[in-house]
């Protein structure tokens, strides 16, 4: 039966169209951001943008092979595959190259080399679903629960030694994916208020917080005086949150980094050091805001055509879109990203097959993760961390591995009426 | 197992909101906040100013006086500069380690990324040498500028100097000028500033984060271009400049040469002199200062500074305000007795003239006859008037230029001196004083100061039969051929023609046959009058006025040599040799008489301090000192001087500047 339907029979053409909008514009926003005179062409392969075009090329060949491929394929290769990941990031910590820091390529020859951990994520989506989907497999039971989170942290801890803290904070967006599945809320709850106690004790006193914090839950019991239920857990919780208030110093000072806590500091403005940790936040800032509402036009971005941003074709590419196309062109690429993640929420939902629909809850949270981390970076609105822009920023591993992510989904998907 | 479908929104607004969170963001930096627009713009794009090339100056004939030349700043870029050999360095560029530390610091502060000049004007034989070796010190590189240059050495009074702006060039200006710029300070170059200046441009650039240019900013399109300043054609005669420079070496003086036709100056000797050159480059600081300590005062602009008492050459202005008030004609005749008799004041003369007339007077520049004229001047209308006769008389000689400035273009001009009548009021009281007590007014003595260019307007005057143009030392801008309308104008002095004629003849025979007998140029017909003005400090003050030729006159001059001695031995014949060489291209005199005057040294010792009596201060009895020949004039009634006591008054000479 499969063989009778074509290549892309069932398969959901609005997906595919905005992956391609997304690629293009990546491609022409690294041509603009690396632009150099000695080689206009687009497609000059000694070139970043030369180089993005073959990527995509290649692209678009693994995915027409995801698409040939039978579906019940990826279910049945989830275990194998995240071995290998974990042993391609073990390895990695071998023999890999490291650059800028992050021990995290293995050079392939001929220039190119291979980042396991962009694979990583991936994989461990297809095994997280293939062990969720399982029967009897229940996220609220116990030992589900750890099994989940062990697929989950096996590749965070490998990554972590790289040292790559962006592509291991990319596991925790996972969490939806959990959630989604049935985890208790308070998870969320229990991240955000960590998030928000995190920077108010970074930003103020420690002891303030914590009276600010005493007298919110004096007051909610207070209110509610008759209700003692209530009582014992906001005791717990502001107990807890007091011990976190009081970590939150000496882990900051202790596990971050010197660099990672100097981007923090910047972020916050508790220092500022436009020459130093500050500078590329503020350059990216001031290339972005320069675009006003039309932009500068293509090829006319001089803050990104005269190197003034670092990491411009990659992790700031999107400097180079808010300047040349100003806020406009900002609100199509977000508008692009959010239909294709509202998009990816309704093809999960409309699969038969539960791996199905907890593959693509993993979809989306990954592509959700990368596209708020990365922009919310380049307009300083969260910390410098080097995660890519999905489908848009220079690379080939994370290019060809975020469209081995989409297209797996738009294969199960094509199949998403039947279980045979 | 789809217990928890209605999950699916939570994550859908979570989606949203996070995603609304980065638009309103992007809303912020990108349109509300236009702060970054301008920035980016500051990022990206460097002014770079073109310094237009200040105009030229010219002589009359196309002789350049002053041009642009090349030199090297050494510039250095503080973060561009590699751990070096500081000792070498510091030899090599002549300096010690300390003034090396103090430029760095400088620099440094300025700006770490950006050039600042670490030294200044390298000549480019010296730059040469340095080059070679400056690759072994990176962040050092020479950038090409432009100095004045003087090939002639020559008129540097005139020509005057500029000089590094100071912070109130720059407040004046409405910040038109930026630190490091130059600006003219004193002679043409500050007249003429704003013509000389040009117009700066602007080049837009666009850097990278590197600050390397990499192209224009939009285009050029809002680029200007540098306009050089206009070229200035002097009136100057660069061949009877330096002749009178070197006649003048050695010796304290002026010489001013005037064309009566036009108004345009010839000649323009201040003397002492110096090199302009010595005022540019690197050891101007030293040459400034040496030149402040110098007792003779190089930097005086003694033609339109200096003040002398005309002496004797007043006695021609004399006879002519006496004919226009039908006072006298050129018949008249007073008999000299070898003094005049004021009142009980006798007034010497030096000779015995006999019966002498109005041509007579001036040929031998008899005292008797000019008091004579000028009691009967005063005393026209009542010896009760006499205040208000002065007046009139002092309006009459006003406009000769005397005692007013005659607006050259130049700064700094001082306008000499006639008495207010309210000086003799102070020292004798009110309308106590007569013809008697002023009488040494006549043979251009007393309160009377005048400075070499109104000396030698006067001759213009003269020779123009009564009226002048406005003397100018510049007669072109550009191709603009009239620089101002006043110099077109005539300034008639309300004396009319055919008076000119019996004074003219007194002139002429003065150097035929009277006192400047050896000035006289076979084949050319100059009119002159001496001046031996006695200086208490030294030898008398030689002075000399002339204009030649009589008919069509082409030159009127005026020659004082300080501390000389007789007008007739030593102004007389430097004037001689000027108008020669002006009207003939040559000097028909014996050489060795020329070499006399050439090698004669004249300079008077030096004094501890300068005279510094101010003009105006020195003429009231009380303040006179007792070695000014202010007061035994001026107590003329009972003074036995015989000859013409005098002394130099020196204008202020300007401010030094702090920077020098």
């Amino acid at each position: 039966m499969n063989n009778q339907r074509g290549l892309f029979y069932n398969v959901d053409w609005v997906t595919i169209l905005i992956y391609l909008a997304l690629c293009t514009i990546g491609w022409f926003n690294i041509h603009a951001a690396v632009f150099d005179e000695t080689h206009p062409s687009i497609v000059d392969t000694s070139t970043n943008y030369g180089k993005q075009f073959i990527f995509i090329m290649v692209s678009l060949c693994i995915a027409t092979v995801i698409l040939l491929l039978d579906y019940r394929f990826f279910s049945a290769l989830a275990p194998p595959v995240y071995i290998i990941t974990v042993l391609l990031l073990i390895l990695v910590l071998v023999i890999g190259r490291n650059v800028g820091g992050n021990q995290a390529w293995i050079p392939l020859g001929g220039g190119f080399r291979l980042q396991p951990s962009e694979f990583a994520k991936s994989t461990t989506c297809l095994l997280l679903a293939r062990y969720l989907s399982g029967t009897n497999v229940k996220i609220t039971d116990r030992e589900s629960f750890f099994i989940a989170a062990g697929i989950i942290l096996l590749p965070m801890i490998l990554i972590m030694l790289q040292p790559d803290a962006g592509s291991t904070l990319v596991f925790c967006s996972l969490i939806f994916v959990l959630y989604r599945e049935g985890l208790s809320p308070w998870w969320l709850i229990t991240i955000a208020v960590s998030a928000t106690l995190f920077i108010t004790s970074l930003l103020y006193n420690q002891w303030i917080v914590i009276a600010v914090l005493a007298v919110l839950a004096g007051l909610t019991i207070f209110l509610n005086l008759r209700n003692r239920k209530i009582m014992l857990p906001i005791l717990t919780g502001l107990i807890l949150c007091i011990g976190f208030v009081l970590a939150v110093k000496p882990l900051y000072n202790n596990v971050l980094k010197q660099h990672q806590r100097s981007r923090i500091d910047e972020l916050l403005g508790i220092t500022t050091d436009l020459r130093g940790a500050g500078y590329n936040v503020n350059q990216s800032k001031i290339a972005i805001g320069s675009g006003q509402l039309w932009g500068k036009g293509y090829l006319q971005g001089t803050q990104t055509k005269y190197s003034f941003v670092p990491e411009q074709s990659t992790d700031f590419i999107f400097c180079t879109i808010g300047e040349e196309w100003g806020f406009a062109g900002s609100v199509v690429v977000l508008g692009l990203f959010l239909f294709l993640l509202l998009r990816i929420i309704a093809i999960a939902e409309r699969q038969h097959m539960v791996f199905s629909r907890i593959y693509g809850y993993g979809v989306a949270s990954i592509l959700f993760f990368h596209v708020i981390i990365n922009i919310a970076m380049t307009i300083g609105l969260m910390p410098v961390i080097g995660i890519p822009l999905p489908f848009i920023s220079y690379g080939g591993s994370s290019l060809i591995s975020f469209t081995i992510l989409l297209f797996v989904l738009l294969k199960l998907d094509s199949n998403r009426t039947g279980y045979a | 197992m789809n217990s928890f479908f209605a999950r699916r929104y939570v994550i859908a607004g979570i989606f949203i909101t996070f995603i609304a969170i980065l638009l309103a963001r992007l809303f912020y930096i990108q349109i509300v906040d236009d702060r970054y627009f301008y920035i980016a713009a500051n990022n990206v794009v460097r002014k770079n100013i073109l310094f237009p090339a200040r105009g030229p100056i010219l002589d009359r004939n196309g002789k350049i006086l002053v041009q642009n030349e090349p030199v090297y700043d050494l510039m250095v870029i503080p973060k561009q500069v590699k751990p070096f050999d500081t000792l070498k360095f510091c030899q090599l560029i002549g300096i010690d380690k300390e003034g090396f530390d103090k430029r760095f610091e400088k620099a440094k502060k300025y700006s770490p990324y950006r050039a600042s000049i670490f030294e200044k004007q390298l000549s480019v034989a010296f730059y040469r040498s340095l080059q070679e070796r400056l690759s072994d010190f990176p962040g050092f590189f020479g950038q090409l500028r432009s100095v004045r240059s003087y090939p002639d050495s020559s008129a540097a009074q005139f020509l005057g100097y500029i000089s590094e702006v100071r912070d109130k060039d720059i407040e004046n200006s409405g910040s038109y000028y930026r630190p490091g710029d130059y600006i003219g300070v004193t002679g043409v170059e500050k007249a003429y500033e704003e013509v000389l200046r040009g117009q700066r441009g602007v080049q837009n650039l666009m850097v990278d984060s590197r600050n390397v240019p990499q192209g224009r900013y939009a285009n050029g399109a809002y680029d200007t271009a540098a306009v050089a300043g206009e070229r200035l054609i002097s009136s100057l005669d660069s061949r009877i400049q330096k002749l009178g420079e070197k006649l003048m070496q050695n010796k304290v003086g002026s010489i001013v040469a005037i064309e009566p036709a036009t108004g345009e100056i010839l000649a323009f000797v201040s003397s002492p002199t110096y090199d302009p050159n010595m005022l540019v480059g690197r050891e101007r600081g030293n040459h400034m200062a040496k030149m402040y300590q110098d007792p003779y005062n190089p930097l005086l602009i003694r033609p339109i500074q200096a003040y002398y008492p005309p002496g004797s050459s007043f006695k021609p202005l004399d006879g002519l305000i006496a004919l226009q008030e039908g006072i006298i004609n050129p018949q008249t005749t007073y008999f000299c007795p070898h003094y005049y008799m004021a009142g009980n004041h006798r007034v010497g003369c030096e000779h015995f003239d006999g019966v002498t007339d109005l041509r007579k007077g001036i040929a031998m520049s008899c005292n008797t006859y000019f008091c004579n004229v000028f009691d009967r001047l005063m005393n026209r209308n009542g010896a009760k008037n006499t205040r208000q006769t002065f007046i009139n008389w002092k309006e009459k000689v006003n406009k000769f230029g005397f005692g007013v400035k005659l607006n050259v273009d130049l700064p700094n001009e001082k306008k000499g001196n006639v008495p207010a009548p309210e000086r003799y009021d102070k020292i004798f009281g009110e309308n106590r004083w007569r013809s008697s007590s002023i009488i040494s007014l006549a043979i251009g003595q007393g309160e009377l100061l005048a400075t070499p260019l109104q000396l030698a307007n006067i001759e213009c005057t003269i020779a123009n039969h009564g009226y002048y143009y406005t003397p100018h030392l510049i007669k072109a801008i550009g191709d603009k051929k009239i620089t101002k309308k006043e110099f077109t104008q005539r300034n008639y002095v309300g004396i009319d023609a055919e008076y000119f004629e019996p004074v003219i003849d007194g002139m002429q025979q003065v150097v035929e046959s009277g006192t400047a007998a050896n000035a006289r140029i076979p084949g050319i017909i100059m009119c002159g009058k001496t001046g031996t003005v006695q200086n208490p400090h030294g030898k008398n003050h030689s002075i000399f006025v002339a204009f030649a030729p009589r008919e069509n006159p082409k030159i009127a001059i005026a020659v004082v040599v300080e501390n000389a001695g007789y007008g007739s031995s030593w102004a007389a014949p430097i004037a001689s040799y000027i108008v020669e060489q002006y009207l003939r291209d040559t000097i028909s005199k014996p050489k060795a008489q020329i070499d006399y005057i050439l090698n004669a040294n004249l300079l008077p010792p030096p004094k501890g301090s300068k005279p510094k009596l101010k003009p105006g201060k020195t003429d009231t009895l009380q303040k006179a000192k007792p070695d000014s020949i202010v007061k035994p004039e001026l107590k003329s009634a009972s003074a036995k001087k015989k000859k013409k006591p005098d002394t130099v008054y020196y204008a202020n000479q300007p401010k030094r500047r702090e920077d020098e």
